[in-house]
């Protein structure tokens, strides 16, 4: 989508967050100096064409109680990813799945997958489930649990 | 965090209006009042339990790039690199991972040729070769997390 100076200056006044005030499109349309219908409208067809994935809460997993937050990573032949990509992300545990290039010798992994758990045994639990999907088709895996959120920001964009 | 937090944390995950008064529709919704909706919204943010409420920008849909990249940092210069790392507005994430691999942060440009622009940057700054892994298929994003 090519993206205009009003969509760009919306962009920049909502990307840290939207006023918690009654109006906070009114709010943001009076600081740019546009009508709020026009901030509204904007936004309405950033988000049909996925510029806005969606415009909602994004938790801090920890302190949900979400202590074992692990990307899990998975050798899988390249001829089969797609077909076992597809099963994975089917996991209703799972919450992102992307294949991603290996850089050899010292990562050989293509499949990720992410999972989310409040208890270690939940999240060993997960991680057969998708171990057993995988079968002989994973060559080798690894978990990598998270162990601190460094920077949560989002996207930034340059005024 | 109470019952009602949960119901508000749960329900703003899926998404939120765009009309003149969306925090009162979203208060009808769950049958509490506009204030006591937005009071404690703002708890949730001072008190980290939400990072961001807000729209969600897709990189790559704005015609820009997103990457995810990993670095090999030395336990005594994690603090150092964690800070230039950061530094960086087109780093959107950065976590601490149980590896060798122990640095891993997702870069989120305007403009695809930036990755790479900041790629070495890093780079530079840091003396650390930086594993860049973009996706090549996405299968499946849907985080939501029940509080």
């Amino acid at each position: 989508m090519q993206l205009d100076e009003i969509d760009r200056k919306i962009i920049q006044a909502t990307q840290a967050g939207l006023p918690l005030v009654a109006e906070p499109y009114q709010a943001i349309a009076q600081q740019l100096g546009l009508t709020a219908e026009l901030v509204m409208q904007r936004l309405v067809l950033m988000q049909a064409d996925g510029v806005i994935r969606r415009i909602g809460a994004v938790p801090n997993h920890y302190k949900l109680g979400y202590r074992y937050n692990g990307m899990t990573v998975w050798d899988v032949a390249d001829t089969h990813i797609d077909r076992l990509g597809a099963q994975v992300a089917g996991l209703n545990f799972v919450s992102h799945c992307y294949q991603r290039p290996r850089h050899l010798p010292d990562w050989p992994y293509n499949l990720f997958a992410m999972i989310h758990s409040k208890t270690e045994q939940e999240a060993e639990r997960q991680i057969a489930v998708i171990a057993a999907m995988l079968g002989e088709n994973a060559r080798q895996h690894e978990v990598l649990y998270s162990s601190k959120i460094l920077k949560k920001t989002g996207l930034r964009i340059a005024g | 965090m109470d019952e009602i937090d949960k119901t508000i944390i749960n329900h703003l995950q899926k998404g939120f209006p765009i009309c003149a008064a969306p925090y009162r529709q979203v208060a009808r919704e769950l049958g509490i009042d506009e204030a006591n909706l937005l009071l404690r919204l703002e708890t949730l943010l001072d008190d980290g339990v939400l990072t961001r409420f807000g729209p969600m920008y897709h990189a790559q849909q704005m015609g820009g790039a997103l990457t995810l990249a990993a670095l090999q940092v030395p336990e005594q210069r994690f603090a150092e690199i964690t800070e230039i790392v950061n530094a960086f507005p087109e780093v959107a994430h950065n976590y601490a991972r149980n590896h060798v691999l122990n640095m891993w942060f997702v870069l989120a440009t305007e403009r695809p040729e930036q990755v790479d622009a900041v790629i070495a940057a890093i780079t530079a700054q840091t003396g650390l070769s930086v594993f860049n892994m973009p996706r090549i298929s996405e299968y499946y994003v849907g985080l939501q997390l029940e509080a």
